[in-house]
C-alpha cells in the first residue's frame, strides 16, 4: 500500500525533513484490517455494478479532494490580510466570499472567525470530525482522534501547548464545537513585520494548524528583508 | 418560523437523555449559556439520520458558555469560552419560565 | 465484528470533555486507501444521487459497537458504517455483500 506524502514543512515550523526516514510507518499508520479491505472492495464493486457510481467517478473525486488543501485557506487568509473589503465580506458571508477563489462550499456553511489581540479561536468537532473540507481538504488525523476531540473543549490551553502555542491570559481562548452544519475556519492574526509583503509571501506563513486554531500563523524569522 | 430566543438571552441546555442521533454534546446538557447568534432554521438532523425529511425544521443558535462554568477547576483564563451550535428543542429559558 | 448487531445508542462517540491522552500533533497524511474511502462517501452523499444524508452516516458511526469504535481506525469505521447504511437502505443486501466478500476472499485477491 503506497502512501501519498503531503507532509510539508509548512505544517511543522522548524521541523526539518532532511534525513527523516519515512520507510517505517508509525503504529497508527498500520495497514487497514484485511477484513475491512475485503469489505470495502466488495462494497465498491457492488455499488459500481448497480450504477451508483463508476470507477472514474471515484478517481475524479479523489483528484478533486487532493486539490483541496490548506494552501487554499492560506490564499483566502492572505487576501483578507491585504484587502479590508474582502476581509469584511469574508467575515460576513464566507461562502460567497470564497467563490472568488473558485471554492464551492456546496451545502456546507462556512464561518470564518477572526483572531485578534484579545481573542484566539480554536475549532473542534467533538461528536465526529466536521471540518471545512470543501476549502481545506481532508482534516488531519489528530483532529479526528479521541485525544483532540475530548480535550480541546475542556483543556484548550493544554492542547495548544502541545502544539507549541502559548497565549497570555489576556488573550481569551474561544473553542468552537462544530455541532451543526456550520463549518469553521480561523483567520489568524497577521504576523508582525510583514508590512508590504506580497500575498504569495504571506500565504507561506499560514499553516493548516493556524487555520484550525491550534497554532498562530508562522512568525517572521529574524532575517533581514 | 419565529425564534424562541433572542441574541444575548441566557438559555439552559436541556438535561435529558435521548435515543437516536443527537447533536447536543453531553458535556453541555444542563448548562447555561448566552445566545451569541441566531443562525436560522435548519432541517432536524435527528430526523434526517433516520432517513426522514427533517421536518419540522429547527431554529439553530450559536450559544456561548464561560469555560470556568463548564469545568470544575478550569485552569485557563476567566474570559475563555466555548461556543456550540444548538437546536431550539434542546434549549430552555434559563429560569425555566 | 458482526453486521447483524442490534443498534447501540451508547453515545460512545460523544467524546467532549472526557479524559484524554496527549494529542499526536504530527498528522499522518491520508493513504491512498483512505482517500478512496473518503471519495466513496463524498459520492454517496452527493445530493444529486438522492441516496443518503450525512446524518444517516453519522448515525451508523454512533451505533457501532463501542469496542469496534475504539478498535477500528477512522476510515475503517467509515467502511463499516457505509456498508451498514447501504444494507439498511436496501442499496445492497446483506446476502449480496456477504457473497461478494466470500468470493473475493476465496480468490485470495487483496489488490486494490
Amino acid at each position: 500500500m503506497s502512501s501519498t506524502h503531503e507532509h510539508s514543512t509548512r505544517d511543522h515550523p522548524g521541523h526539518d525533513h532532511t534525513g527523516h526516514s519515512h520507510s517505517e510507518p508509525e503504529a497508527h499508520e498500520r495497514e487497514p484490517d484485511p477484513e475491512i479491505v475485503l469489505r470495502e472492495r466488495a462494497l465498491r464493486e457492488l455499488l459500481i455494478e448497480k450504477g451508483i457510481f463508476t470507477a472514474d467517478d471515484i478517481r475524479r473525486a479523489m483528484e478533486t479532494m487532493e486539490a483541496r488543501s490548506p494552501a487554499m485557506g492560506a490564499r483566502v487568509v492572505a487576501r483578507a490580510w491585504t484587502d479590508p473589503a474582502f476581509k469584511t465580506a469574508l467575515l460576513a458571508h464566507a461562502n460567497s466570499a470564497v467563490t472568488q477563489f473558485g471554492v464551492n462550499m456546496g451545502v456546507a456553511e462556512l464561518t470564518v472567525v477572526e483572531n485578534t489581540a484579545e481573542l484566539h479561536n480554536m475549532i473542534v468537532c467533538t461528536l465526529c470530525s466536521c471540518y471545512p473540507r470543501a476549502l481545506l481538504g481532508i482534516p488531519p488525523s489528530w483532529y479526528k482522534a479521541k485525544a483532540y476531540r475530548s480535550r480541546a473543549v475542556r483543556d484548550p490551553r493544554g492542547v495548544l501547548a502541545e502544539f507549541g502555542t502559548v497565549l497570555p491570559a489576556e488573550v481569551a481562548v474561544r473553542v468552537h464545537d462544530s455541532t451543526a452544519d456550520l463549518r469553521f475556519m480561523v483567520l489568524p492574526r497577521r504576523p508582525d513585520g510583514t508590512e508590504g509583503w506580497s500575498a504569495e509571501a504571506l500565504e507561506r506563513l499560514v499553516t493548516r494548524d493556524s487555520l484550525i486554531g491550534v497554532t498562530t500563523a508562522r512568525a517572521v524569522d529574524g532575517a533581514c528583508d | 418560523m419565529t425564534p424562541a430566543y433572542a441574541q444575548g438571552q441566557l438559555v439552559r441546555v436541556s438535561l435529558r437523555n435521548q435515543a437516536g442521533h443527537v447533536r447536543t454534546p453531553r458535556y453541555l446538557r444542563g448548562r447555561v449559556g448566552r445566545v451569541a447568534r441566531i443562525c436560522g432554521a435548519y432541517p432536524d438532523p435527528e430526523r434526517l439520520a433516520q432517513g426522514e425529511l427533517g421536518i419540522p425544521y429547527r431554529m439553530l443558535y450559536r450559544v456561548a458558555f464561560p469555560q470556568r462554568e463548564l469545568w470544575p477547576g478550569y485552569a485557563g483564563a476567566a474570559a475563555d469560552d466555548l461556543v456550540a451550535d444548538l437546536y431550539e428543542h434542546w434549549l430552555e429559558p434559563k429560569d425555566g419560565t | 465484528m458482526a453486521e447483524d448487531q442490534p443498534l447501540h445508542a451508547t453515545a460512545h462517540h460523544d467524546y467532549g470533555g472526557q479524559p484524554g491522552e496527549p494529542v499526536e500533533t504530527c498528522a499522518h497524511p491520508a493513504t491512498l486507501w483512505e482517500q478512496r474511502v473518503d471519495a466513496i462517501l463524498e459520492l454517496l452523499g452527493d445530493p444529486r444521487r438522492r441516496l443518503m444524508r450525512v446524518d444517516e452516516f453519522r448515525w451508523m458511526n454512533e451505533t457501532m459497537a463501542p469496542e469496534d469504535y475504539e478498535r477500528l481506525s477512522y476510515y475503517e469505521r467509515w467502511v463499516h458504517s457505509i456498508a451498514r447504511l447501504m444494507v439498511r437502505k436496501g442499496v445492497v443486501t446483506q446476502a449480496e455483500l456477504d457473497a461478494r466478500i466470500a468470493r473475493l476472499r476465496a480468490e485470495g485477491s487483496d489488490a486494490p
